[in-house]
Parts: C-alpha cells; structure tokens; sequence
C-alpha cells in the first residue's frame, strides 16, 4: 500500500496502540498524549530526549542576533531563544532511503 | 532521557500496566511515525511538531581531506519543525530564566 502524500495524525498513533497493544481507543489515545506531554516536559526543562532507533531531539540556546525584515528591509533585533532540534538516528535514515523498491510497511 | 527512562516514567502513573506493556505501547507510536516517513507521508502532531521527508538531488561532493570528486546520490532526509505550542513553551518567562549564556 503506498499512500504518498498522507498525513498522519494522533488520531493514527492512537490507531497503531489501539491494533498493536490492545488498549481500548480511549485508553490508547491518552497514551500517545502521555507519551508526547513527557518528552514535552522533559524537553522544556532543557534535558536532551534520546529514543533509541528514532533520533533524539535536543533544547539548543540561541543568543541575540541581528535579523531583517524580508519585505521591507528593516533591521530588527531577534531576541535570544531557546529552539528544539531533532538529530534523527541512522536507522530512521536508513529507513527513508531504503523505499526506492516500493513502499514497505512492517 | 533516555527510552527506557520513558517508560519508567509512564509506567510509574500506570501501575496496572506492566513495563513491557508500555515498552510496547511506545514502540508502536514510534514505529507508525517511522512507518509514515518512510511511505513518504508527513506525521502532524500539534503542539508538538511535524515530520517530513525531505528530498536531496543528486550533486557533485568532493572529498574535504583529498579534493577528489565523489558523485552523492540523491536521497531523502527526515525533517522535523517544532509546533508553534512547543516554540511557546521553550520560550516562556520561568524557562528561559537560566538562558544568559
């Protein structure tokens, strides 16, 4: 089944938990909720989220800089911030490349 | 934190639930988000994020240490942009009180 150009949602992972783990619908979508509010919350505190097989998504710190306003040119100053990263894992790249040979699901 | 640290967490509000279980249910929803990517779908999550692929053309590299030509092939990237709710979060008062560096 190649279904390019989908978007998948909540409503999807929670299927994916519902089929594989056989928790009830309800129950599986307060899972991929509690399973996103964790790493959230770890990743507001600053701390790094590795997940083995996936990647990891890190907390970086950018200081104040200098940007310009694309349409009219002015320059503004863009306050320092804090933006999250994700470094995906080899294997996940792997995965990405390896469907030239049709789509495969597991 | 680490994945297992993930599942101890959850694990610890779901004391019905074995470690396993929850091993399971975190393999799952990572897997689909897995499986997505490499169907070429995009995986939205708001307040989160959202997974794409991206697609590289093929170029011409070079070899940094000798100079030397090497064709890259084409290949896609996973991409990841953080969800306006999340930007938010990263950036409130109390968090980012610690951020002078």
């Amino acid at each position: 089944m190649t279904e390019t150009g989908k978007t998948v949602t909540r409503v999807d992972l929670c299927e994916a938990v519902y089929k594989k783990v056989g928790l009830s619908r309800t129950e599986s979508s307060a899972f991929v909720e509690l399973v996103l509010k964790e790493i959230t919350d770890c990743l507001e505190k600053g701390e790094t989220v590795k997940l083995s097989s996936f990647g990891s998504f890190m907390v970086r710190k950018k200081g104040q800089r200098i940007g310009r306003n694309p349409k009219t040119g002015t320059e503004v100053p863009i306050s320092p911030r804090r933006v999250m990263v994700f470094k995906p894992s080899a294997i996940l790249k792997q995965r990405i490349n390896s469907n030239g040979a049709g789509a495969k699901t597991d | 934190m680490i994945k297992s640290e993930l599942v101890q967490r959850i694990a610890e509000h779901n004391p019905h639930l074995y470690q396993r279980d929850v091993e399971n249910i975190v393999n799952a929803i990572l897997d689909e988000i897995v499986a997505a990517l490499a169907r070429g779908d995009r995986v939205e999550l708001r307040g989160f994020g959202a997974f794409s692929v991206k697609h590289r053309p093929a170029r011409a590299g070079r070899n940094p240490r000798t100079g030397e030509h090497v064709p890259v092939d084409q290949k896609s990237v996973p991409f990841f942009k953080t969800g306006k709710e999340m930007r938010e979060r990263l950036n409130r008062e109390n968090a980012t009180s610690e951020a002078s560096a």
